[in-house]
């Protein structure tokens, strides 16, 4: 058994095309810095560097062998717990309740790599949101117990079970993907959604004037909205061939659909930095902020995705 | 040799990996020694994180300043202080001898051209909470005149490992490091002055601004 796996030609092309797209990108702001040096472009340049660091590890997502590819997600899962529990208020007296609740992680990820769909689906929704609040009531602090259960919980659905659903599509039988194989599908709903993040930005930042949600993220737009989901869309419907079992009428809607789920799960961990009163989530990818700042979309889509292709194509 | 390996292949993992270090004013931290580290302490883990700033291979020239009735208490935990940490023992109370001779150790240290992390505040309290610098490290300025003493505020390590509490929770832990200063000429004056500036890093540090007036804090 090899450790890398390069069998599936269209993944491969994906990657370098999204290589291709990093290294234009990192010519032209070069470009820039040279054209332009009284400005300041360091949060750009730091972006773009952050971005590579991102594709580098990706890549192992995509091409390392599915245990060693879903150790790594599970890892990104980790991370971002931990930088949700590191902002949020904790009572010290949780400190063991997180213990468990880190424990989690592991187990969750462990049952994905066997494939065991029925547990993978309700270990977290089920037993762990049973456990830890028996866990909470043995030490016995009633103080806003219910708001502490309740913040531990939400962490571990947005940044574990969410999560978990990308692992899971490693999980899902090659032989249904006969153009996009094991990581076709992983690579199509993460390029797409990050695509989309980045195509509501550009869209937004040139036609944007109607303010969507003004009070959550007052820079969010209708403009950039529409002109992200439908860019998305196409883009789906261009290289859902390639890379999954997807066929047309489908992959257009689920282009919208990730368009507009990625805008929801961006604007959900907005609030959450907002009602905490945190610009950035952390400091772990210069020019980006923290790892939820990169993965609140992927916490609806990857979720949303997985189950409308696993319903309508692998059932 | 020893301490490179511990540290390679243990601290700097659990410190790096397992909890995270968010470090603001990195350009700040001295390159080579003699230098004196001074933090607040909270947490058995300071110790070791502010050890992690530096490059691997580089901590065995930083040696932390430690209470010698708790590091020499047994054979064992001299021979561990010694050969996997390198901490200079210091006696904690002046039991007559005078406070020259207590900080003879770490003057000889320095002299070596070595970083020496030292905790004002003595003892680490309780989690997250600062007490009153003590005047030792106002007797160590002052006769290393010419040291410059960088003042580092730590938060997050007294959550991730509470006093009395044995299990470690991974917390992202924040590290703000300041301008080196140097000896004023005034004893009380010059503590304070450290004290301040430890607590204006403390302000600068945003989940510390943000945990401090949460009703969980402390």
């Amino acid at each position: 058994m090899s450790l890398f796996n390069f069998e599936s030609m269209s993944v491969n092309y994906a990657m370098l095309g999204i290589i291709g797209v990093l290294t234009i990108a990192s010519l032209l702001v070069f470009i820039l810095t040279k054209k332009n040096p009284q400005k300041n472009y360091k949060e750009l340049v730091l972006r773009i560097k952050s971005w590579w660091f991102i594709i580098a590890f990706f890549s192992l997502m995509v091409f390392a062998q599915v245990k060693i590819a879903i150790f790594c997600i599970a890892f990104v899962s980790f991370l971002a717990f931990k930088e949700y529990l590191s902002l949020i208020p904790i009572r010290k007296s949780d400190h063991r309740v997180l213990f468990w609740a880190y424990l989690s992680i592991p187990i969750q990820f462990y049952i994905i790599s066997t494939g065991w769909y029925q547990l993978f689906i309700i270990f977290i929704p089920v037993y762990v949101f049973l456990f830890l609040p028996f866990r909470t009531v043995l030490i016995g602090d009633t103080n806003d117990f219910l708001a502490n259960i309740g913040r531990i919980q939400w962490g571990l659905m947005t940044t574990v079970f969410s999560m978990g659903h990308l692992a899971y599509l490693l999980m899902l039988d090659p032989s249904k993907n006969l153009a996009g194989g094991r990581s076709g599908l992983l690579i199509y709903v993460v390029a797409l959604t990050q695509f989309n993040d980045v195509a509501q930005y550009c869209w937004g930042k040139s036609i944007g004037k109607h303010k969507i949600i003004p009070k959550v993220s007052p820079n969010k737009t209708w403009e950039g909205f529409l002109g992200g989901v439908a860019t998305t869309s196409a883009l789906s419907v261009l290289i859902a061939p390639y890379l999954t079992p997807i066929t047309f009428p489908a992959s257009l809607f689920i282009g919208f659909l990730l368009g507009a789920a990625g805008f929801v799960g961006d604007v959900n961990i907005s609030a959450l930095k907002r009602d905490i009163g945190v610009k950035d989530s952390g400091t772990l990818l210069p020019g980006h902020g923290g790892i939820l700042d990169r993965i609140d979309s992927l916490s609806y889509t990857a979720p949303i995705f997985f189950h409308f292709v696993d319903y309508f194509f692998y059932k | 040799m020893i301490k490179t390996l511990f540290f390679t292949f243990l601290v700097a993992p659990i410190i790096k990996i397992v909890l995270g270090l968010s470090i603001k004013n990195r350009d700040r931290l001295p390159e080579k020694g003699p230098a004196i580290i001074i933090a607040n302490h909270n947490s058995h883990l300071d110790t070791v994180a502010l050890m992690c700033l530096f490059p691997l291979f580089f901590v065995k020239n930083v040696r932390p300043v430690a209470a010698a009735d708790y590091w020499t208490k047994n054979k064992l935990i001299t021979w561990f202080a010694n050969n996997f940490i390198g901490v200079i023992p210091i006696k904690r109370k002046n039991d007559g001898t005078n406070k020259e001779d207590l900080l003879a150790p770490i003057l000889e240290v320095l002299k070596q051209n070595k970083i020496v992390i030292y905790f004002p505040e003595g003892s680490r309290g309780n989690p997250e909470e600062m007490v009153q610098f003590k005047k030792g490290i106002s007797h160590l300025a002052m006769n290393a005149p010419h040291v410059p003493i960088i003042p580092v505020f730590l938060y997050g390590l007294g959550k991730a490992l509470p006093r009395g509490e044995g299990l470690l929770v991974p917390f992202i832990c924040d590290v703000n490091i300041g301008a080196a200063k140097f000896w004023s000429g005034d004893k009380d004056q010059f503590v304070k002055d450290l004290q301040e500036t430890i607590n204006q890093l403390g302000s600068e540090t945003r989940n510390f601004e943000k945990d401090k007036d949460s009703i969980y804090f402390g």
